[in-house]
């Protein structure tokens, strides 16, 4: 992959980070990738590897022992109304029901507004995952999913150039975390989104992402690849994700990835062949249903 | 388990009752006069220290009954001024009070920001620190003679006691809450670039509510205990004042009478307290 010269919306340069003094190892180190407008990137790690610190530099919650990120040409320097974050742990203020919730962010976006129309458009987005009637409830009153539900909403609500996420569906429990998935395939796909998720969940990753990038164990951590996922958005259904042709393809790879290769990725670029600047882009799926020669064909007959 | 809380409240009642009683009946007992009447007394003595002590028919000690009838007397007529050294134990409590209060109203108005900066800034926490550590355990009377040679008024004195002995649960408990503030909430004011004036109202003030109004609810109490020992020293006007002149008077019933509605006051004072913390809680 040649790297264009013009950049992507978000584009991840040479990103490092230490703890403590610059003798200590780095958790990761000359990381490299790009997020285009409108796509949804994954990224898979184990844990320890430092996804999380990676995102909260993209969020400008934290800085980078080296490297940058640039974002629409310019190098963050801080947190910004243009990078909404979903945290993990939801993070609403407790002391505010939902809509508080909504128009503290909605106010903060565009401080001109009146009470009135920050509530309206509060309300839009509380619509929009499907929480009315909830307006009035503190966040004591929610089940976790519907916590998470207003996490999204606010971060939406002012919004953003691109969503952050970090693991935002894993407190969540099996029923719950797929509606949510359903729901943020929608929204994304209505609003055309540009996305940036943490997770470790090999399912979500395919369910919604467009890239995968797939990340090491730390310390000194790297991407190892990026995996493209070549099943079409709109193929892409939780309840027949597993009968798409493409589908064993990609999760035996990520899979295969976070098992193995992950730890021993070391002495597999051992010959000297990885660039981090120029990361290998692979498309498993695409080789299950069109398989180079020396590959077994691997489909599914369901 | 509804009607077993009842019955146990039920029973509790029943039992304070009894407690209660006990205490009322051997108090009545024990302050019975002497069957016996005493040995002749001095006529001169007799002048001097009141004609039932003098007689020895009647001990000093009050009954409950006397007690009861006391506190009859001040209720009907609690805002009586008759003289300098003789006014009804309302406005003395209201004297008392509002010294509490304005003390107290400062000491918030002080400790709080203050607290803030404490507890926002690890440099100002450690470069104060030591001040607090070594000034939080002087007991704030020992700062009246400095504060009457300095004020020279004996009321802004007590005042300022008053203030002093307020700050420090309160500034202490800002600062913790302040500080601990959970971290992710500051990160949402971050990314949604809440300016700091607006972080610090919208997020961190309610956030750290509880932890600062439990700090008043000590701070209170504190200065409802202090302001009595303040008065007896100053004079004056005050319910302090008010025991320490009825100590005087030998008026034993009297100061019964200030200790319960000392009490009571601090519990209303303290129950006041506790429902604006709990408007601020919040469950998490």
């Amino acid at each position: 992959m040649d790297r264009p010269l013009q950049r992507p919306l978000i584009s991840v340069e040479g990103l490092a980070r230490r703890f403590g003094d610059s003798n200590q190892p780095a958790v990761f180190e000359n990381i490299w990738f790009g997020i285009d407008r409108g796509e949804f990137v994954c990224l898979i790690g184990h844990s320890g590897c430092g996804k999380t610190t990676i995102l909260n530099v993209l969020a400008g919650l934290d800085q980078p022992s080296d490297g940058a990120v640039i974002v629409d040409n310019r190098e963050i320097d801080g947190p910004s109304l243009d990078r909404a974050v979903i945290f993990q742990g939801h993070a609403l203020l407790p002391w505010l029901s939902v809509m508080g919730n909504i128009a503290f962010a909605v106010s903060s976006r565009w401080p001109s507004w009146d009470r009135s129309k920050v509530a309206d458009h509060a309300r839009k987005f509380i619509e929009l995952v499907g929480l009315k009637g909830a307006e009035a409830k503190k966040p004591s009153q929610l089940s976790g999913g519907m916590k998470q539900r207003v996490g999204i909403a606010r971060a939406l609500s002012i919004q953003p150039k691109m969503l952050l996420m970090d693991e935002p569906f894993s407190a969540l429990d099996a029923l719950t975390r797929g509606m949510l998935q359903d729901e943020v395939l929608r929204i994304c796909a209505d609003t055309n989104q540009t996305v940036f998720m943490i997770t470790h969940d090999v399912d979500e990753a395919i369910l919604l992402a467009d890239k995968i990038v797939l990340m090491t164990n730390g310390p000194g951590a790297k991407i190892a690849e990026i995996v493209v996922n070549t099943m079409p958005r709109n193929e892409r259904h939780r309840n027949d994700l597993h009968r798409h042709p493409q589908y064993y393809a990609i999760r035996n790879h990520l899979v295969e990835f976070l098992v193995n290769r992950s730890k021993a990725f070391d002495q597999e670029i051992a010959d000297g062949s990885y660039d981090p600047r120029r990361l290998k882009l692979v498309k498993p799926g695409l080789a299950a249903v069109n398989p180079p020669a020396e590959v077994v064909p691997l489909r599914q007959t369901h | 388990m509804e009607t077993l809380k009842k019955s146990l409240g039920l029973r509790a009642a029943l039992l304070s009752f009894l407690i209660f009683a006990a205490i009322v009946g051997l108090w009545q007992i024990a302050a019975q006069p002497p069957a016996a009447s005493g040995p002749a007394v001095d006529p001169e003595y007799a002048k001097l220290v009141g004609a039932a002590a003098a007689t020895g028919a009647k001990s000093a000690m009050p009954t409950p009954a006397d007690i009861g009838a006391t506190i009859w007397k001040h209720m009907l007529d609690p805002f009586y001024v008759k003289g300098t050294n003789d006014k009804g134990i309302g406005i003395q409590l209201a004297y008392s009070l509002g010294r509490v209060l304005l003390g107290f109203g400062l000491a918030a108005l002080f400790a709080v920001p203050l607290g803030f900066l404490i507890g926002m800034s690890p440099l100002v926490y450690r470069a104060l620190d030591p001040f607090i550590q070594i000034l939080k355990p002087v007991s704030p009377l020992a700062w009246m003679p400095l504060a009457l040679y300095t004020i020279k008024d004996s009321a802004i004195s007590s005042i300022f006691v008053i203030f002093i002995c307020s700050v420090w649960p309160m500034l202490i408990n800002t600062a913790f809450g302040v500080a601990s503030v959970r971290r992710e909430w500051l990160n949402v004011a971050r990314t949604l670039e809440v300016g700091p004036f607006r972080t610090a109202f919208k997020v961190i003030l309610p956030a750290a509510a509880p932890t600062i109004m439990t700090g008043m609810r000590i701070s209170i109490g504190i200065a409802w205990l202090v302001i009595v020992a303040a008065e007896m020293l100053v004079g004056g006007t005050g319910i302090g004042y008010f025991v320490w002149n009825e100590w005087n008077n030998l008026s034993i019933a009297n100061i019964v009478t200030a200790i319960l509605l000392i009490g009571v006051v601090g519990l209303l004072l303290d129950q006041g307290l506790a429902r604006l913390t709990k408007l601020v809680t919040y469950p998490e």
